[in-house]
C-alpha cells in the first residue's frame, strides 16, 4: 500500500495512520487508484485521507458538521460543508469516478433522489448502509416490541437522525425499480468485516449487519 | 521595462519600490493606458531556486504592504497579519517566499490619487483614473513577473485581498497552485455597496474634500474620512462583539451629561478609530478602493453563471468565512464554492463559529489558523515544497 505519496518526512503527523474502520477499508478496496473520488458525508475524513494517501486518489469531501469540516480542511483534505440532500444538484455529470456514500442512506431524506444524483456525478456509487432486516432488528421488534438497538444503531428512535431504514432486499428491490445496475455487493457483520454470504441471499438479509453496495447506471 | 528604486523620492516610507508600466503600460477596465506607475511591496524570506515557494499575500480596503513587519513605519503598531505571517507562522517567513504589495490607487507608497500627475505636475485628485480589482491584479502580475516569478504558490487574502485571490484565480489560473479566498465574496452585495456609499458620501460632504482637490488646496478632509470610517467600522464588527466589548458604558464619566460629548464608550472608541485613520489614509484612495470593491462581480461577465469564471481552473480553493461576518456572509461563500464545485474545482469551504464578525479574519482564532494552516501545508506537500 505504499506510494510515494504516503511516507514523506513532512506529512502532517496528527492522522495519518495507514488502518482505517473495517468496513471504511472494504470501501477503500473498491477504488481504482488515481481515480476521482466525492466523499458524500466524510466526517473527520478517515476514508477520504486514506485514499489520498495510500490510492492517489484526487478526492473531495461533502460533510455536515461543522466540527467535521474543520478538522478535515486541517488535515489539508478539501472538503465542504454540505449535505447529500441539498448540496450534490451543482457537481456536473460525471465529475467523479465514484461518489461514496458511506452509512448516510438512511439519514437522507430522499434516498431514491440522492441515490440517482450519486450516479449523475459518479460513475459508479459506492453506498453502505446498516441492515434493518438484521437478525437482532428482528428480533427486537419481534420478540422485544421496540425498535432495533445495537452497537451499529445506538441512539434511541426519538433522537436518531436515521428516518429512512432499509433491509437489502429494500434496497435491491430500489435499485432494480430504478434500473441501477448492482456490480459488487457485500455484506458486513458487527465489527465491519465482510461476510461470505450471498449477499442476495435471504441468509444476507438475515445475518449482514451492514451492507455495501457497489453501483452503476 | 522595470527598475527597482529603492530610494524613490516619491514614496518616503520603507520597503521596495517598483517602476512598472514604463513601456507596456497597464491598460485599466475603464480602457485607460496607465503608466509608469509605482508599486510598493514588502518581501519576507526568501524566494527558492526554482521559484516555486512565492505566496502572494492580498490587503484589504484600507490595509498595506506591512503585513508583517514588526512595526508598521505610520501608526508604530505590528503589521495587519502578524499573527500569521513571520517565522515558524502559519505563512512561515522561513519557508516561503511571501510578497505584499499595496494595490494601486492605495495611498502608502503605490502610485495613486495623491501622486503627481505627470501632465499636469500636480496630484491627481479626481483625475487619476477609476481603478477596479481586476486593475490591482493587473498591476500584481506586472510586479511578480518582473520578480522573475511564474507561478505562485498561493495567493492568501481577505475580505478585498480575498477579492484580488479570486480574481487571480479567474483570470490567470495558471499561475496560482493555492488560493485562500478568506471573509470575501464573488461580488460585492447591495448592503456592501450602501455603506460604501455612505463613506464616500461623508467624504465628499466635507467642505475641506474640496472637489477632489484639498491637496492642493493645503487641506484635508479629515472629518468626513473619519465619519466614514466610523460607519465602516462599525460594519465589521458584530452586534454581540460590540456590546461585549462596550454595552452601555460610559467614557470616563459617572453619569450621562445631557449634550452631545461622548458619553458613552462606544461613541469615544469610534471618534478614535475615525481619527487615528485619517492621519494614515488618503480620502481619495478610500473614494476609488470602495469603487474597486462596489464594481467587483465575477459572474458579470458570464451572465451570472459564475462557474464559468472558473472553467478549467485547477487551483485548488480554501474559502473561510466567519459566523457573524455580516458584510461577507457564509451563505455567500457557499454560493462561491457551489459554482467551484459546478467548475469541478477542487474547494474546501469552512466556516468558522467567531462572534466577532467581519474583522475575525484578522484577529486571534485558532480555529480559521488550524484550517488556513492544513490547507497550506496539505498544498505544500502536493507542490513538494519542503
Amino acid at each position: 500500500m505504499n506510494n510515494p505519496h504516503t511516507n514523506t518526512a513532512n506529512a502532517p503527523s496528527t492522522v495519518h495512520s495507514d488502518r482505517i474502520r473495517v468496513d471504511l477499508q472494504l470501501i477503500a478496496d473498491m477504488v481504482k487508484p488515481g481515480s476521482r473520488v466525492l466523499d458524500i458525508g466524510c466526517s473527520d475524513g478517515e476514508l477520504l485521507g486514506y485514499l489520498t494517501r495510500t490510492k492517489d486518489v484526487d478526492g473531495r469531501g461533502l460533510e455536515l458538521s461543522n466540527e467535521g469540516v474543520r478538522n478535515c480542511v486541517a488535515q489539508g483534505l478539501p472538503v465542504m460543508q454540505g449535505d447529500a440532500d441539498r448540496d450534490l444538484g451543482d457537481y456536473p455529470d460525471g465529475a467523479f469516478d465514484y461518489a461514496i456514500l458511506s452509512q448516510t442512506l438512511q439519514a437522507t431524506n430522499r434516498p431514491k433522489e440522492v441515490l440517482a444524483e450519486l450516479l449523475r456525478i459518479g460513475n459508479k456509487a459506492i453506498v453502505s448502509f446498516p441492515n434493518f432486516g438484521h437478525w437482532r432488528a428482528r428480533f427486537d421488534l419481534m420478540f422485544r416490541g421496540r425498535m432495533p438497538q445495537n452497537p451499529n444503531l445506538p441512539i434511541m428512535w426519538y433522537e436518531t437522525p436515521n428516518i429512512h431504514f432499509c433491509t437489502v432486499r429494500d434496497f435491491v428491490a430500489m435499485c432494480d425499480e430504478m434500473g441501477v445496475k448492482i456490480e459488487r455487493s457485500m455484506v458486513l457483520n458487527e465489527s465491519g468485516s465482510k461476510v461470505s454470504l450471498d449477499s442476495h441471499s435471504r441468509f444476507a438479509n438475515f445475518f449482514g449487519n451492514q451492507a455495501l453496495f457497489m453501483l452503476s447506471k | 521595462m522595470t527598475t527597482v528604486t529603492n530610494t524613490d523620492k516619491r514614496a518616503p516610507l520603507p520597503g521596495h519600490h517598483m517602476v512598472l508600466g514604463e513601456t507596456d503600460k497597464l491598460r485599466l477596465d475603464s480602457g485607460v493606458e496607465f503608466g509608469p506607475f509605482t508599486i510598493a511591496y514588502q518581501t519576507y524570506g526568501a524566494l527558492n531556486a526554482d521559484k516555486s515557494n512565492a505566496i502572494l499575500v492580498c490587503h484589504a480596503l484600507t490595509g498595506d504592504q506591512y503585513v508583517a513587519d514588526e512595526v508598521h513605519p505610520i501608526t508604530g503598531k505590528d503589521g495587519w497579519w502578524r499573527e500569521l505571517v513571520g517565522p515558524g507562522k502559519i505563512i512561515d517567513t522561513d519557508k516561503y517566499f511571501v510578497i505584499c504589495s499595496n494595490v494601486i490607487g492605495g495611498c502608502l507608497g503605490s502610485t495613486g490619487p495623491k501622486d503627481t500627475n505627470p501632465e499636469t505636475g500636480k496630484p491627481w485628485g479626481l483625475d487619476f483614473p477609476v481603478i477596479t480589482i481586476a486593475d490591482m491584479v493587473r498591476a500584481q502580475t506586472m510586479l511578480i513577473d518582473a520578480l522573475g516569478i511564474d507561478t505562485l504558490f498561493a495567493v492568501i487574502g481577505g475580505s478585498m485581498g480575498g477579492m484580488q485571490v479570486l480574481e487571480w484565480c479567474k483570470s490567470y489560473p495558471e499561475r496560482v497552485f493555492a488560493a485562500a479566498p478568506i471573509a470575501t465574496s464573488f461580488r460585492h452585495s447591495a448592503q456592501n455597496i450602501a455603506f460604501h456609499e455612505v463613506g464616500r458620501q461623508a467624504v465628499m460632504a466635507d467642505p475641506d474634500w474640496c472637489g477632489g482637490n484639498y491637496l492642493l488646496e493645503g487641506k484635508k478632509p479629515a472629518r468626513g474620512l473619519a465619519v466614514a470610517r466610523m460607519t465602516a467600522h462599525i460594519t465589521y464588527l458584530s452586534q454581540p462583539a460590540l456590546h461585549r466589548k462596550f454595552g452601555r458604558k460610559l467614557q470616563n464619566r459617572g453619569a450621562i451629561t445631557y449634550s452631545f460629548d461622548h458619553d458613552f464608550q462606544v461613541e469615544s472608541y469610534l471618534r478614535h478609530q475615525g481619527k487615528s485613520f485619517v492621519d494614515r489614509f488618503d480620502a481619495n484612495s478610500y473614494l476609488y478602493i470602495t469603487r474597486a470593491m462596489d464594481y467587483f462581480d465575477l459572474s458579470l461577465e458570464h451572465d451570472g453563471r459564475l462557474a464559468d469564471a472558473f472553467k478549467d481552473c485547477k487551483t485548488r480553493f480554501c474559502i473561510v468565512s466567519f459566523s457573524s461576518d455580516w458584510c461577507f456572509t457564509t451563505a455567500e461563500s457557499r454560493q462561491l464554492a457551489h459554482a467551484l464545485n459546478a467548475a469541478s474545482c477542487n474547494v474546501s469551504c469552512v466556516e468558522i463559529e467567531s462572534d466577532k464578525g467581519h474583522d475575525a479574519f484578522l484577529l486571534d482564532e485558532p480555529d480559521f489558523h488550524m484550517v488556513l494552516g492544513g490547507f497550506i501545508d496539505g498544498a505544500a506537500e502536493s507542490r513538494g515544497l519542503k
